[in-house]
Formats: C-alpha cells, sequence, structure tokens
C-alpha cells in the first residue's frame, strides 16, 4: 500500500477487502451483523436450503423491533402475522445459534439503538443490517450501510459481502448553531439542500467543528438520515466523545484492550491531504428549526417559511411529483406551515429515541399540558432507555404532560405495527420518513426534531420552538 | 440458479412519478410474509386500490392499455427502505426491466440480485418514452443486455451495468456462490481480525 493521504472511509474498506480480482467486486469482511424479523426469514431459508451453518454467531446479533406491539409487550402479539414473523426469528435464532434480544429481554430494542448502547458497536468496524438506517452505526466512524436480504444471506453464510467502493462526499458544517436548532434541524436542513438523491452513490463524511461539538446521540441522529439524501452510508470520524460513549458498555472492550483499541482508533481520521470526490460546506448559523411539508424528506423548509410553489422549483420535470405531493398533504403551495393544526406528535424511532432525545423533550414539556385533542406517543429506541428515562424520572413529566411512555420498538415509524397514525390525520414525528402512507395508510407527516416535535404537542400546532424557549 | 436474462422485447407500463419510493412500492403492512413469493398482489397497493379496496381507474396498472413486462419510471426510482421485498413485488407481479434517469442504490443491487434489470437512461430518452407510451400503446421496447442498449422506434440508448452483474444476470448466477468459492480465505480474515 502506498503512503498516498487516505480518508476515514477507505482507511476501514481497504483493511476489509479479503479479495480484489480482476473482473469482481471487492469481498468485504463484515465485522458486525444485525438482523431483525422483517427482513431476515428469507435469508435463513437460503441458508437451510443450501444446508450451510451462519458463518460466525459471534458476530450476528438479533433483535425483534419491527412488528413489536409497543403497549402489552409481556402478551403474545395480537395480530397473526406479525406474530409470525417474530416467532419465525425466534425459531431461526435458536437453530442457528444466533443471540437474539427478544420482546422482554432487557436489551431488546430498535436494532440501530441497541448496537450503539451496547458497546457492539465500534469504530473501524464494517457493519451491516438488513435496514437501511443501519448508516446510524457511522457516527462512531465505522462503514455501516443497509443491505437486501439477499446480501443478509451472503453475509449469513460467508461473513462478507461484494460491493463497490462507493464514491465518497465530504460535508463539512462550521460555526454555531441558533437558538433551538439540534441535530435533527442540521439533517433535514442538508437533505433539503441536497434533495432526496443529493448524496446517491456517494459515502459521506461528517465534519466540521459544529459536528465536533456534537454528543453521540446527536451525531448518530445525522448519520442515521444519510440514507434519506440517497448516501450508501455516513460516518463520522472517532474522537474523546466517542471514546468516552463507549468505556464500560456491556460489549465494549476493557482494561488494556480498551486502550489498545483507543490508540487504533485513533489513527482512522483523514489524513491531511486527503481526497473526496465531493466537498460540501454549511455555516451552522444559516440553519433554523427545521420541517418537512411534502412526502420525500428533502422537501423541507426553515418553520418559519412558506411551502415553495411548483415554480420556484429548480426542475420542471419534478412538478407533477411536487403537485401529488401537495395534494396527498392536502397544503397549498406558497402558504405557511407555522400555526397548521396538527392530531398526533410521534416522538420515537431510531432517529430521535434515544435518552437524550426524550431528556430535551421532558426539559420542553416540564409543567406544561399538551393541546387538548392531540395524542402524543413517546416510544423509547429501547429497554435500557426506556428504563433510564424512568430512573430519571421522565416518565412522570410525560404523565403530567398527557404524553403517554410506552415500551420500545419502532412503532409509528413505519405501519408495520399496531401504531399507526389513522387516514387524512396530520403528525409532528421525530422519525425519518414522510413517505405517502409510511405512518399509516393515508396518514400525513411532518418531520422535525423532539424539540419542535415538543412544542407542537403543547400547542396543538406546528410551532417555532423558539418562542417557547 | 435464477432465471436467465438475454433480449426482452416487450411493451411498457408508464409511470411518470419521481421519487417513488419503497413504501409506495410495497407498503410496510405488506412485508410480512417470510417466504420470497407473492408481494406482487400488493405491488403499488396504495396506488392501486381505494381505502375500500376498489381498484383505482386512473393508475396505470389498472388501465388495460398498458401492458407488458417493462416498467417505466420518473427518476430516483426505489428510494428509501432496503426492503428486497419492492424488487419482489415488481417481479413477482411480472416485469423484468425497469427503466429510470436514476436509481436508488440499495434498490438497484436488490433488483439485479433478483434478475430484475433496472435500465439508467438519460432524461430525454426518458422523457420521450414516457410520452410515446401514452400516445402509442403498443409500441415494442427491446432491451438488449448484451449490447447494453434500450431501443423503441428510431431511438436507441446504450446502458451502462456493470460488468460483474451482467454476467450474473446473463448466467443466472448468484453472488453467494462466488462468495462461498472464498470461505477460506475469509477463514484466515475472520481469525486474524478476532
Ligand atoms: S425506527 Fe423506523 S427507520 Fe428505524 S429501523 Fe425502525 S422502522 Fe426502520
Amino acid at each position: 500500500m502506498s503512503n498516498r493521504p487516505k480518508t476515514i472511509f477507505e482507511k476501514i474498506w481497504d483493511a476489509h477487502v479479503v479479495k480484489r480480482a480482476e473482473g469482481y467486486p471487492d469481498a468485504l469482511f463484515i465485522d458486525r451483523h444485525f438482523i431483525h424479523e422483517v427482513t431476515s426469514p428469507q435469508a435463513f431459508d437460503g441458508l437451510r436450503k443450501r444446508n450451510l451453518p451462519v458463518f460466525n454467531i459471534q458476530r450476528t446479533t438479533a433483535t425483534a423491533d419491527h412488528n413489536v406491539p409497543t403497549k402489552d409487550q409481556h402478551l403474545p402479539i395480537k395480530e397473526a402475522l406479525s406474530r409470525h414473523q417474530v416467532e419465525t426469528l425466534r425459531k431461526n435464532c435458536a437453530e442457528f445459534g444466533v443471540e437474539l434480544y427478544d420482546l422482554g429481554h432487557p436489551y431488546q430494542g430498535i436494532v440501530h439503538i441497541i448496537g450503539p448502547e451496547l458497546g457492539l458497536t465500534l469504530p473501524g468496524m464494517t457493519i451491516v443490517c438488513g435496514d437501511s438506517h443501519t448508516s446510524t452505526h457511522g457516527a462512531f466512524g465505522n462503514i455501516a450501510f443497509g443491505i437486501g436480504t439477499s446480501e443478509v444471506e451472503q453475509v449469513l453464510a460467508t461473513q462478507c459481502i461484494l460491493q463497490y467502493k462507493p464514491k465518497t462526499m465530504r460535508i463539512e458544517i462550521n460555526g454555531q448553531l441558533g437558538k433551538g436548532v439540534v441535530s435533527k434541524d442540521i439533517i433535514l436542513y442538508i437533505i433539503s439542500k441536497i434533495s432526496a438523491s443529493g448524496a446517491t452513490g456517494y459515502f459521506v463524511e461528517y465534519a466540521g467543528d459544529t459536528i465536533r461539538k456534537l454528543s453521540m446521540e446527536a451525531r448518530m441522529t445525522i448519520c442515521n438520515m444519510s440514507i434519506e439524501m440517497g448516501a450508501r452510508g455516513g460516518l463520522i470520524a472517532p474522537d474523546e466523545t466517542t471514546f468516552t460513549y463507549i468505556k464500560g458498555r456491556k460489549f465494549a472492550p476493557i482494561g488494556a484492550a480498551f486502550d489498545e483499541a483507543v490508540a487504533k482508533w485513533k489513527k482512522l481520521a483523514t489524513d491531511e491531504g486527503a481526497k473526496y470526490d465531493v466537498v460540501l460546506t454549511f455555516d451552522a448559523a444559516d440553519i433554523a428549526p427545521m420541517i418537512t411539508y411534502g412526502t420525500n424528506p428533502g422537501m423541507g423548509i426553515k418553520v418559519t417559511d412558506r411551502i415553495p410553489t411548483p415554480a420556484e422549483l429548480k426542475e420542471i420535470s419534478a412538478q407533477a411529483s411536487f403537485t401529488k405531493s401537495l395534494e396527498y398533504m392536502d397544503l397549498q403551495p406558497g402558504a405557511p406551515l407555522l400555526g397548521k393544526p396538527i392530531d398526533y406528535v410521534f416522538i420515537g424511532s431510531c432517529t430521535n429515541a434515544r435518552i437524550e432525545d426524550l431528556r430535551l423533550v421532558a426539559g420542553m414539556v416540564k409543567g406544561k399540558k399538551k393541546a387538548e385533542g392531540v395524542e402524543v406517543w413517546v416510544i423509547p429506541g429501547s429497554r435500557q432507555v426506556e428504563a433510564q428515562a424512568r430512573q430519571e424520572g421522565l416518565d412522570k413529566i410525560f404523565e403530567q404532560a398527557g404524553f403517554e411512555l410506552r415500551s420500545p420498538g419502532c412503532s409509528a415509524c413505519l405501519g408495520m405495527n399496531e401504531d399507526k397514525v389513522p387516514p387524512g390525520k396530520y403528525c409532528i414525528s421525530t422519525s425519518n420518513r414522510n413517505f405517502e402512507g409510511r405512518q399509516g395508510p393515508k396518514s400525513r407527516t411532518f418531520l422535525a426534531s423532539p424539540l419542535s416535535a415538543a412544542a407542537a404537542a403543547i400547542t396543538g400546532k406546528v410551532t417555532d420552538v423558539r418562542e417557547l424557549m | 440458479m435464477k432465471e436467465k436474462f438475454t433480449t426482452l422485447v416487450s411493451t411498457g407500463v408508464p409511470l411518470p412519478i419521481e421519487n417513488i419510493d419503497t413504501d409506495q412500492i410495497i407498503p410496510a403492512r405488506f412485508l410480512k410474509a417470510t417466504t420470497r413469493e407473492g408481494f406482487g398482489d400488493n405491488l403499488f397497493r396504495d396506488w392501486r386500490y381505494d381505502s375500500a379496496q376498489n381498484p383505482m381507474a386512473d393508475f396505470a396498472l389498472n388501465q388495460s392499455r398498458y401492458s407488458g413486462k417493462i416498467l417505466v419510471a420518473g427518476k430516483n426510482f426505489g428510494c428509501g427502505s432496503s426492503r428486497e421485498h419492492a424488487a419482489w413485488a415488481i417481479y413477482d407481479y411480472g416485469f423484468r426491466v425497469v427503466v429510470s434517469s436514476f436509481f436508488a442504490d440499495i434498490f438497484k443491487n436488490n433488483a439485479l440480485n433478483n434478475g430484475l434489470l433496472p435500465v439508467v437512461v438519460s432524461d430525454s430518452f426518458l422523457r420521450s418514452l414516457l410520452e410515446t407510451l401514452e400516445r402509442e400503446l403498443n409500441t415494442s421496447i427491446t432491451v438488449n443486455l448484451q449490447d447494453q442498449k434500450i431501443k423503441f422506434n428510431d431511438r436507441e440508448e446504450w446502458f451502462e451495468i456493470n460488468a460483474y452483474k451482467k454476467t450474473c444476470l446473463t448466467n443466472g448466477y448468484d453472488d453467494i456462490d462466488y462468495l462461498l468459492s472464498l470461505r477460506n480465505e475469509i477463514k484466515e480474515y475472520d481469525l486474524s481480525h478476532a
């Protein structure tokens, strides 16, 4: 290998290539494989058909999250197909010897929340999961990306995946964030600038002093939504914030092994002079509390802005889709969103259901009450988050505010379990996708930060959170 | 072994919408099957049927004037989730090719892994094909994988496809066959990086 300066992405990628052969994509070794009930059954079937074991069960961890109810989790799942999928996961994990954090287990939770909190997600790794938001793990300085079920089967069978190296993009954000602006606003702002397909084909590295000052939770929120601009994944070079977060976690290295690991992780950062295919720079001072108005995450505005008109779009060809989207949302082009009444508030998902998110929300609603007629769900990302929230007394604050704190799962992030937003209703949501029907058939989603969602819960309408601060 | 792909001559179904995401292709509530079959019934479910489960007359898949094994869709097709069910649903419904000017990464991979060929064309080719399909029903489209060419009427365009994936599609190979042949090297790597 030459001494050419390398990006963190290239360093990790190159270190994991088991085989690079002419005419083939790289065979990339996978350090950590997370699985869940929705995208794994057909992959296990594939193993069975080929009569193969799981290549390395130590590198494989399973949980149930997408289908699970967030109420009465101790009872059998009511919906037959959901129950069947979770039972199939149970059966497959038992048969192949894979560790499963099942319903009721103290480590159960959304797959992208439990990896980091258990110390299974570490810097320098390659991580995959049959779920597009695997990019979340990149916050620790690793290559993490979502894969399809055929690829889940490949990784189960061989601990490798065939991949072409994507291009690299550096997104730098510098400066001081304004009042009421949190990491969710940063990423919604970036996506609104570069569009829902602006990073397709790229692996993104987030950098700059604004990012450096963010907590691990906040970094995860940003990396989580990399996929919403089409990126293969997003990562942030590890630093003291990362090492402090990891230290002492269940599966993290301990003692001398930890110090050794840190010394190695420190070398991961991008070398001076390394080249990226694209570099974008943003000023933190330009970012405000954000909200989406349309049906893809790129359709976002500052909460105080008005919805664009078709004539203002950069591309004429996008007009038909734009109009269709506003019709679905029943919103008028050129109108403001501020003051728009909402029906539901969903605080949860792998984007914003970590303890820090719950603390933010609690801080905002303490001593206040939700607006009449608004339904508010607070769904912790994991059992551990839930336990922590209760220990800190956040549950009491939520209860007084009229918010319902439930059990962990993907919940209303996607209309697959019992938690659905009814047709035609507006939901301000801390999740990552505002696609048509994502939160339930005909549901209408406004994506926003936990702070903005909490503010809307109190006023019952789309609110500039800064007015409540 | 998968079905082999060489040349396809067929009519096409136009879907001139951009950013068609995987939640539209196959809504989450239909992801609960534990096998790969049968997803075609729920392809574009919420665009095909209203809440009373009646077919919506204005949706392309419900219009008898459109048919064929080629789906032609707007830019950034397949964005969103990694659910391979999206590719399975399109294939199961009977499509073998999706034409667009831009595909989301994971979807493209999933399609290729399931014998569904994503053909990337220029914006102008796409526009002209969409217009033609709406105007001249029965327009025949030819997709030749060997020469990497797509053609209708007098318009022809070359499309890019990764050489490795092309070989896989042409011969019906799976990635897993190649990876399994590397088992020893992988074992060694695994042991030295425990
Ligand atoms: S919370 Fe939502 S985005 Fe995250 S893994 Fe679950 S369904 Fe996917």
